[in-house]
């Protein structure tokens, strides 16, 4: 009994300093400031920086935008997704085909990689979101680990050792090679993503998701179409994944399979439960934690990942709904 | 012609036989309940309209239009609502979205409309707004609109389930024990909200219930089922008499003289 004691005081503890300083962030005058703060700072911040702070930040605004495509399937729709680096790995390949073997235009294999997100997205779908919970897990994992072993065999995407020569992204003449070029670009792609997730969350389609994951055979008596709605979930999140997937191909030019491995869904994954699922700060938050802690605790070496490691079970411990607080409640007097 | 019209409907699990051969009418702008001891089928019959169910012989016809095989969403489009025997709402979300829910199926904005805000989307945002609104200030708690659905008390509960109901903007709705757990007080004024719904929006109601007095009070006419099968139907007074009915509520005389 003591420890549920202890246990329930650390939550609290935990609780009133995240929602007092959330509440901070909750008045508007603070939250612009605040958000104004960030972008200049993060304007500017490739002329200070040295390559490898750019390259760590390259790489957040990447994860932000494939982690709200995901969340958009998890945490909009409740669908429980482990495989989301094959739908990253659709738009890295169809851009790489497109670019290395056919020569076409980087930002002409767009459409193609979005096309084939929604494709596989379909074709995924269709059949298993039937399925509820722990099953569509499952397929979804199966669906990911198909998809790398399918790329790793065949001969159109090099097999093991990828393919290499993805051209240059041209944009108003300038070909983009430095990381800062794509620093701007992921920086762009991911206040596209987020202004994308808050449209679609403040929506009759946001919201026909959350009434889904709430109580599905309550949503279809009032008239929702349950798996048409939840296709839409799953394909729109794809195709985030496929466009992140497709910019990723650009700025490295060479892709292999090992680039989606399930340990990349799952820390993609991650990101989302962490920071707090359907929360788009909070999404972007698990980015932050999961891109940004282990390099900043890069100097204490092997040790890093276990730091990483604890910290991840404690948040999950004592905030299973993730770190960002849910939307204030009016409740009852009564 | 009916509005609904059920014919011969059977519905069976494995080897028991929930609903057995069963068939009625239920007029346009009638208020209609369905009774029955507990088990009797009463609310797989509802099951069956709404979709949820399959059954396995039978026809539902809706105005005409069949709704055997038809999927849930689907009959809520076609004008039939209905609300649940124990609440289910969205507890999380607030009293408003409960609402707002009812009025997806009337409305079409998708992906690109979304993403752009185009004029057509706002407009069509705003009137889902209003709309449920609307419901919420005809059932009465318009003033709670912003409380999460999960911290109202019980009574209001069901109120938000009914504003969400009617939000689809029905021909038909089906009350399954729309006063259960509901005080004296919360059944008289049920009664009058069912009495409106019927006389300013001219919707038709169907409803299960047990309380015999609300149901007495507020039919037209009164369907019996026991184990499935329709035993008797007609007013309140004709059901009150029948003795099929008090036979299979409280049993039949003489066994009980015998025990």
């Amino acid at each position: 009994m003591a420890e549920t004691k202890i246990k329930r005081k650390v939550t609290d503890t935990i609780d009133s300093v995240i929602i007092t300083l959330f509440r901070i962030f909750d008045n508007k005058v603070y939250r612009y400031t605040f958000l104004f703060a960030a972008a200049a700072f993060l304007i500017v911040l490739p002329n200070l920086s040295s390559r490898f702070t750019q390259e760590i930040m390259t790489n957040l605004f990447f994860y932000v935008v494939v982690c709200l495509g995901l969340n958009i399937i998890v945490g909009y729709a409740g669908l429980l997704h482990l495989g989301y680096a094959a739908f990253f790995a659709v738009g890295a390949y169809t851009t790489g085909i497109l670019s290395s073997r056919m020569g076409m235009d980087f930002w002409l294999t767009i459409p193609f990689s979005v096309f084939a997100a929604v494709l596989a997205g379909l074709a995924i779908g269709f059949p298993t979101l039937r399925l509820r919970g722990d099953y569509l897990a499952i397929v979804t994992l199966g669906f990911g680990e198909i998809t790398r072993l399918t790329i790793r065999n065949l001969d159109i995407t090099g097999g093991a050792v990828g393919l290499i020569g993805i051209q240059r992204p041209v944009l108003f003449g300038i070909t983009l090679n430095q990381i800062s070029h794509f620093y701007y670009m992921f920086f762009i792609l991911a206040i596209l993503a987020i202004f994308v997730s808050y449209r679609l969350h403040d929506s009759r389609m946001g919201r026909s998701w959350e009434y889904i994951r709430e109580d599905e055979d309550a949503a279809a008596a009032m008239g929702i179409n349950v798996t048409t709605s939840r296709l839409y979930a799953f394909v729109i999140g794809s195709s985030f994944g496929a466009v992140a997937g497709s910019f990723f191909a650009a700025k490295m030019t060479a892709i292999s399979p090992d680039s989606f491995m399930f340990i990349h869904s799952v820390m993609f994954l991650m990101a989302v439960v962490l920071g707090g699922m359907g929360k788009i700060p909070g999404v972007v938050l698990g980015c932050i934690i999961v891109v940004l802690i282990p390099e900043i605790s890069r100097d204490i070496g092997q040790y890093r990942l276990l730091i990483f490691a604890v910290m991840l079970l404690i948040i999950m411990l004592y905030r299973p709904q993730g770190i960002w607080p849910d939307r204030p409640t009016i409740s009852a007097k009564e | 012609m009916a509005l609904l019209e059920i014919k011969d409907l059977t519905l069976r699990f494995g080897g028991l036989c929930a609903v057995n051969a069963l068939s009625l009418e239920i007029e346009d702008g009638s208020i209609r309940s369905l009774i029955g001891p507990n088990g009797a089928g009463k609310t797989c019959v509802f099951n069956c309209l709404t979709g949820f169910y399959k059954p396995s012989e039978g026809e539902m016809l809706f105005q005409g239009t069949s709704l055997v095989n038809k999927k849930p969403h689907y009959i809520t489009y076609l004008g039939l609502a209905r609300t649940f025997q124990n609440l289910r709402l969205f507890k999380e979300m607030t009293v408003l979205e409960n609402v707002m829910s009812g009025m997806h199926c009337r409305t079409n904005a998708a992906f690109l409309t979304t993403v752009l805000r185009t004029k057509g989307q706002k407009a069509e945002e705003k009137h889902i707004r209003e709309v449920s609104e609307e419901c919420l200030d005809f059932v009465g708690i318009l003033d709670k609109k912003n409380y999460m659905a999960r911290n109202l008390p019980y009574g209001d509960q069901r109120r938000v389930e009914w504003a969400r109901a009617l939000a689809t903007q029905p021909k038909l709705l089906l009350l399954d024990e729309p006063a259960a757990g509901l005080n004296k007080d919360e059944k008289a004024r049920l009664i009058k909200l069912m009495h409106r719904i019927r006389d300013e929006r001219s919707i038709t109601i169907f409803l299960i219930e047990h309380d015999m007095g609300l149901v007495m009070k507020i039919s037209e006419k009164i369907f019996v089922i026991d184990y499935g099968v329709k035993i008797a139907e007609g007013t309140a007074q004709e059901v009150r008499d029948n003795p099929k009915v008090v036979e299979a509520y409280l049993g039949k005389e003489e066994e009980e003289e015998s025990a």
